[in-house]
Formats: structure tokens, sequence, C-alpha cells
């Protein structure tokens, strides 16, 4: 019975939740447009699904997707996890309840594996790869695009994770980043330059989100010393900052390559 | 019918493949680094077949009603050349699609949890939903507002870098001032808005625009649309964070 109230209650919320885009949609065809809706069964029968699909994915994501997340991180912060069986190492965070961020070291890893391999298959990011590959006549790989924001996320990732752990202002970071960006955007080849800010939104999918989320959650909750509200967000954040930092990157060294083989080949003409 | 089963499984295993990643380094770190058994197991497996099922369905439910008509009328509205409507579409495809976005209503909801575990706002469930209502409509504000700019953009043909820099300066600026419990959640949220719903229809629209106005290149003019959504509601984030705190 509770789950059925709690069911109810969650797509109704979704319903509300979707209902922006219907009137949009309906207001700019019927009273802009001034066309009918080519098929406007299909299209009911579109929105229902999408509605009834939301509020099943939320209610999975408070079931599965924030648990995993939050299961992973406290497994990971555990002491005597930390310690492997060490007990001068466990003895020592008891003495001065801190954990040196080195042993953290799997949380690193972690971070980093989530974010490439979820990125190398992000289906948004192949359709931009293919996309960008098109628009460019094949001067931009879609293989080397996507193993370039895929190693940004990554790093992206593992960065933030080692942030959470030694705590030092988000800010930072961020403000750092946005100058390399702006440094490398000068050496950048024009063409990349507005694939390379984009690609930074598009990595961060629909169920990554939640479990990275989730991740910094759970460290800023058990690494000890850490504020949850000051330092649980911005693990996101990394992983839209660096895939921009690694396409102006891959962009300049694939001109560079391109120009050097140029002049290799004029050399022996 | 067999064509129909196809697509069907084409679909299912397109949405297995966003999960998928995630089960094998899980699994792995499970087996080979944590070695223990995994804490809650059942229930874990069951919301992520419910992920799976309702991301499926959100998915599937998109591509035949949303994603066709929602194409079709960016590609008009591209054509037809008053700027204004374009602009006002602009703002209005990029406000609707950020409110429905679902990465973006989760991380609003657990800000919402933290903030008030925290004390920054009153424990009780409506001040909870009233935060995480605010911080989506913030959002979903800057992220209209952000393609409006874009569209104007991509008519003016300005180049893009100029745009991100003085946004970048504003962002950084406006952090030295914001109360730190606000500035995770504002950088997040730049990140979490383009997703599902909003990457394809902005996307359209900005490379619909780019290749109906004549001297555009669509690779230099079309992309660069989510950079702007995903640059604005930092700022904006921010500055409700000084009403809230």
């Amino acid at each position: 019975m509770e789950l059925l109230y709690h069911s109810a209650n969650v797509l109704l919320g979704t319903l509300k939740d979707v209902s922006p885009i219907i009137g949009v949609i309906l207001f700019f065809q019927l009273v802009i447009i001034r066309k009918k809706i080519d098929n406007p069964g299909r299209l009911a029968y579109g929105f229902c699904l999408v509605i009834i699909g939301l509020a099943i994915f939320m209610i999975g994501l408070e079931e599965g997707l924030f648990p995993l997340g939050e299961a992973m991180s406290r497994q990971l912060t555990n002491f005597s996890f930390l310690a492997k069986g060490n007990a001068a190492i466990l003895k020592e965070i008891d003495a001065t309840g801190s954990v040196h961020p080195s042993l953290y070291f799997w949380t690193y890893v972690f971070g980093f594996c989530i974010g490439f391999s979820t990125t190398i298959a992000e289906p948004a990011l192949i359709a931009v790869a293919l996309k960008a590959k098109e628009v460019s006549t094949g001067a931009i790989s879609p293989w080397g695009l996507r193993l370039a924001v895929a190693l940004g996320v990554a790093i992206g990732i593992s960065l933030g994770c080692y942030r959470i752990v030694i705590g030092s202002p988000l800010h930072w970071y961020i403000v750092a980043g946005y100058l390399v960006v702006i440094g490398l955007t000068f050496f950048a080849p024009k063409m990349i330059i507005p694939l390379a800010y984009d690609s930074g939104g598009v990595t961060t999918s629909t169920v990554t989100v939640p479990l990275v989320a989730a991740l910094g959650i759970g460290l800023a909750s058990n690494v000890p010393g850490r504020s949850v509200i000051v330092d649980a967000f911005g693990l996101i954040a990394f992983a839209s900052l660096f895939p921009i930092i690694s396409v102006l990157g891959y962009g300049i060294i694939s001109e560079q390559i391109a120009i050097r083989s140029r002049k290799k080949s004029l050399r022996k003409a | 019918m067999i064509t129909f089963l196809i697509n069907l499984a084409k679909n299912i295993f397109s949405v297995f493949l966003n999960i998928l990643p995630i089960l094998v380094v899980v699994t792995s770190f499970q087996l080979f680094v944590i070695k223990q058994p995994f804490p809650d197991l059942a229930a874990t497996i069951s919301g992520m077949i419910f992920v799976l099922v309702g991301l499926f369905l959100f998915i599937h439910g998109l591509k035949i009603g949303l994603f066709p008509l929602g194409e079709k009328m960016a590609f008009q509205f591209s054509a037809k050349g008053n700027i204004w409507w374009l602009l006002f579409f602009g703002f209005a495809l990029g406000f609707s699609t950020t409110i429905a976005e679902p990465a973006l209503i989760a991380i609003a909801n657990k800000a919402g949890e933290i903030a008030a575990e925290a004390n920054a706002i009153q424990h009780t469930s409506k001040s909870i939903s009233n935060y995480a209502f605010g911080l989506r409509m913030t959002v979903a504000f800057s992220v209209g507002l952000a393609i409006a700019i874009g569209v104007f953009r991509i008519v003016k043909g300005w180049p893009i870098q100029w745009f991100i820099i003085t946004g970048y300066i504003c962002v950084s600026i406006i952090t030295s001032f914001a109360p730190e419990e606000i500035v995770g959640i504002a950088f997040d949220s730049g990140g979490v808005t383009t997703s599902t719903i909003t990457v394809p229809l902005v996307a359209a629209l900005g490379v619909g625009l780019a290749s109906s106005i004549r001297g555009r290149n669509p690779i230099v003019d079309g992309f660069g649309l989510i950079a702007f959504a995903s640059l604005t509601p930092m700022f904006f984030v921010m500055l409700y964070g000084f009403i809230i705190y």
C-alpha cells in the first residue's frame, strides 16, 4: 500500500516535470507555426512513455543508483580496508583522527575507471563524435575525440576525489582549470573550439551523474574532517571541465602531427 | 514485426550500454579490490533494473514523440527568420527541457537533503522540496537564457570564445563572494543540466540555425549552445545561494 502511494506520488511529480515541455511544444506548434500536429496519437503515446519511464527511473535512482554509489564510497573509505590489516596504520588513524591521502589510492582508481568507462560508452558522445567527423570532413577522428573526452572525465573525477579527501576549496581548481582552457584556446585550431567547449556538457549522462554525485557525498561523509555541505559536490564540475582541456589538447596535437607529416611529404617530393 | 523486435532489442541494448560499464567496474572492484560481499545486493540489483526499464521507456518515448517534433520545429524556426520569435523559442526550449531533466531532479533533491542536514535550511520535507524546486527553476531559467544568447551569437556569427571567457571571468568573480555552501552545487549544476532531453533538441536547434544561415559553418557555429548552457547555471545558482543563505 505504501509503495503504491509512493509510486502514485512519484508519477504525479513526473507529470508536473514534463508538463512545461508539452506546453511549449503545443504553444509554438498551434499558436506560432499554426500547423496541425502530424501524428497526435503517436505524440501522446510518446509522452505517456516519457512520464511513466521517468517515474520508474526516479524510483530506481533512490533504490539502486544512489545506494550503489554510497555503498562503494563507504567500502572504499572503510578504515580496516584502508589499513589492509596493517595494525600500525589502524592505530595511527585512531590516534590522529585523520587518514593520509595516499591511503585512498583505490578511491582515485575507482573514480578514474568509472569516469573512463561510462564516457567511452556514452551514446550522446558517440553521436557527437560521428557528427564532428561528418562536418569536419574527416579531420576529427571519432575514436580520437572519444578517447580524449573519456581521459578528461576520468582524470577529472579522480582528481575531484582527491580534492574531497584533502578538502581544499573547489574554486581554486575550477579557476585554475579556466585559466588553462583560456590559454589553450589561443593555440587550438579554430574548428575544434566549439566542439571542445560542448564536450564538457555532453559527457555527463543521466546515469553517470547520480552515481558520481553519490560517490562524492559518500566520500565527504566518510572521510574524517570533511563536511558534506561544503565538500560533497564538485565531482561533476571536474568531469565537465577536464574534457574541455583534453579535447583542446587533442586538437593542438593532431594539428601539429598533420603539419609535420605534410612537411615531411613536401621534403620527400 | 521483426523489424519492430530488432529495434526494441537495439534500444534496450543501447540503454544497457549506459549501465554496463558501471556494472563491470563495480563488480571487478568488489571481486579484486574490496574482496567482500556487496552490501544489500538484492535491493541494489532490483533498483538497477528499475533504472534500466525507466530509462528505456523514457528515451523510447522521447524518440517517438518529442524528438522528431522538436527537431522539426527547431528547423522551421531557424528557417523562418523572425529573430524575436527565435530567441523566445530558444528560451522556452531550454527552460522546459531542463525542468524535466532527470539528473537535475535527482541532484536538486539530494542538495536539498544535504542543506537540511547541515541546518542551512529547515529540516522539513516542505522546505527541502522548496529548496530543490527553487534550484531547478534557477537552473532552468539560466539554461533558457543561455540558449537565447547562444542563438543570438549564431545569428550574428560572433566567435564563441569571447562569450565563454567573459562567462568564466564572471563566474570566477562571483565565486569569491558566494557562500561556500552553494559553490559545489553551483559548479555541478553546469554539467548536470545538459543531458538526455536538452542535448539532442538544443543541438538540433544549433545545427539547424547554422545550416540555414548563409555563410555559416555548422561545426564552428552550430556547436557551442551546450557550452553556454553549462556555463550560465553556475553564475545564477550562486546568486540563488545569496538569497537562500
